[in-house]
């Protein structure tokens, strides 16, 4: 073919956006129909690293699947696990010891923060600021540093164990993060004069990218999407597990609906996850790390057994059908992030492209989450 | 007409706060290293590929039981071992037992997930973590590891 595409008044064309684009934050390919720069019709196109974890849960044993579960999303890696742990424990009946109860909710909470810093600046760089993002890493870097020390990984941990955890937390991850917390409320002000404020952030988001609470229970979506649409809804608070229902929290939610709503929520959340990890090491109880009666191979009884957790993307479930042998007859992953990503198609109907990028930013993505 | 202009003045003050923001960062000290010139030391908890420990004798404490290898999720690690056989003395007498000696401990780095099954599954504390991590290479081989070499390089 040879010279220039000359497109006709009123024709179509269709846009890949990925498999490999940096907008879509992973291997995740949206077929596009433009009028111009303007959407018509879109369609995600899912599975290119699907990894079959579902499956793996099927035919391994029990404690052989934990390192999978951090596999999935490898930037909130510790809510995965945390959920997949109390579904076993709650199946075989396994009493877990306080003091790990606690340092898991510290854990994952200083993970969703990292999650949320990570998100934060990729949503900017995202939206043409490239700043941001360096400095997001830096305060993640700390968090990555502390959770190194006790977990042994930095980023797809596998810490927590059926019953409790690998290890305990030593005096230097306690003046560590207690360290943290006020640290990280400073640099929550600087990102509020920085990113919040700014005039060009609030033109592509203020309004924009509207996703109603309608088609948030159409669709499941979950976690700071839903919540950016006003739906009051969070796992921690409304079926509590674990210890979170003696910690003193707020469930920040918006009205708006648009872009901007949706980051607030975000960045709002981290502020409420310091008050629970600040509150964690207050309360802390000394004590083992895990049961003193752990039976050795893990069989749980006959049944259908089904644990949600709030991760640092929504809520995320776990069905797990045993037939009382040592692997599960049924493993069913509920990721949240398949839901908020499932109302893009119709969200995006009629926008401007970079408008519906900048959407596709702030529902905080990770495509293996999404694959499985 | 007024909102026009106050939109204006108040959108040229965001940037410039964002902008001393940002000019404020160039007087704070630098936090990356630079990394093949300088590394930084592990922590005590860091999990690297799994390493074989010795006992007093510098023989590895591994007593080829296998729990390792049953617990691995990826299947990464294999061994082998020979029984020999040896002479102990038992209230006066001597007497001729077996015990199995490792022979071979090969670990496939390339599918492990370092997910420490395989040390908490040893009853003799024979495995710990190696606090390597400069692992880069173009070659697949490069990452089986002969963990008994690698025991026996160490001693040497």
């Amino acid at each position: 073919m040879s010279g220039p595409i000359h497109i006709q008044p009123g024709e179509t064309f269709t846009l890949n956006v990925g498999p490999q684009h940096p907008a879509t934050h992973g291997v995740l390919r949206v077929k596009m129909e433009m009028d111009g720069e303007y959407i018509v019709k879109a369609e995600t196109v899912l599975g290119y690293i699907h990894r079959m974890h579902e499956l793996m849960g099927e035919n391994r044993t029990y404690p052989q699947v934990l390192p999978n579960l951090s596999r999935l999303d490898y930037l909130g890696a510790l809510g995965y696990t945390h959920g997949h742990v109390l579904v076993i424990e709650r199946a075989a009946g396994i009493e877990v010891p306080e003091r790990a109860e606690y340092i898991r909710a510290i854990t994952v909470e200083l993970n969703r923060i990292a999650s949320h810093l990570f998100w934060f600046g990729a949503f900017v760089m995202d939206l043409g600021g490239f700043t941001p993002l360096m400095y997001a890493i830096e305060d993640r870097e700390y968090i990555l540093d502390i959770l190194e020390a006790v977990t042994g990984s930095r980023l797809t941990y596998c810490y927590y164990r059926f019953g409790g955890l690998y290890n305990d937390v030593d005096d230097d991850f306690i003046s560590a993060t207690r360290a943290f917390i006020p640290r990280m409320r400073k640099q929550l002000k600087k990102y509020d004069a920085l990113v919040t404020g700014n005039i060009i952030f609030r033109k592509r988001l203020d309004g924009i990218g509207i996703i109603p609470a309608e088609m948030c229970r159409k669709y499941g979506a979950t976690g700071p999407v839903s919540r950016g649409a006003g739906i009051d809804f969070d796992v921690r608070k409304n079926e509590p597990y674990s210890v979170y229902s003696e910690f003193d929290f707020d469930t920040p939610v918006y009205h708006e609906c648009d872009s901007l709503a949706r980051y607030k929520v975000r960045m709002d959340e981290m502020e409420q996850s310091l008050r629970i990890i600040e509150q964690g090491l207050d309360k802390l109880p000394d004590g083992p790390i895990m049961p003193k009666k752990k039976p050795k191979l893990i069989k749980p009884p006959k049944g259908d057994y089904y644990q949600a957790v709030e991760t640092a993307r929504g809520s995320f479930g776990i069905r797990l059908v045993s037939d009382g042998s040592k692997n599960a007859y049924r493993f069913k992953l509920r990721s949240p992030t398949y839901s908020n990503m499932s109302l893009f198609d119709e969200a995006c109907e009629g926008m401007l492209i970079m408008d519906a990028l900048a959407m596709m930013g702030s529902l905080d993505l990770v495509i293996p989450e999404i694959d499985r | 007409m007024g909102t026009y202009f106050s939109d204006i003045i108040r959108g040229l003050w965001s940037l410039l706060i964002g902008l001393s923001i940002t000019f404020k960062e160039f007087f704070k000290p630098v936090v990356t290293v630079p990394y093949p010139f300088k590394t930084i030391k592990m922590t005590e908890r860091y999990r690297g590929h799994v390493e074989l420990i010795e006992n007093d004798e510098g023989k590895p404490k591994c007593v080829a039981c296998g729990m390792c290898q049953r617990a691995c999720p990826s299947g990464c690690i294999s061994l082998a071992s020979k029984s020999v056989s040896y002479e102990v003395e038992v209230k006066g007498e001597m007497k001729t037992k077996k015990k199995k000696v490792l022979t071979k401990y090969d670990l496939d780095f390339t599918t492990c997930s370092l997910c420490g099954q395989c040390v908490e599954s040893c009853n003799f504390q024979a495995l710990t973590f190696s606090k390597e991590y400069n692992l880069a290479s173009s070659r697949k081989e490069d990452f089986h590891f002969d963990l008994l070499n690698r025991l026996k390089e160490r001693n040497s």
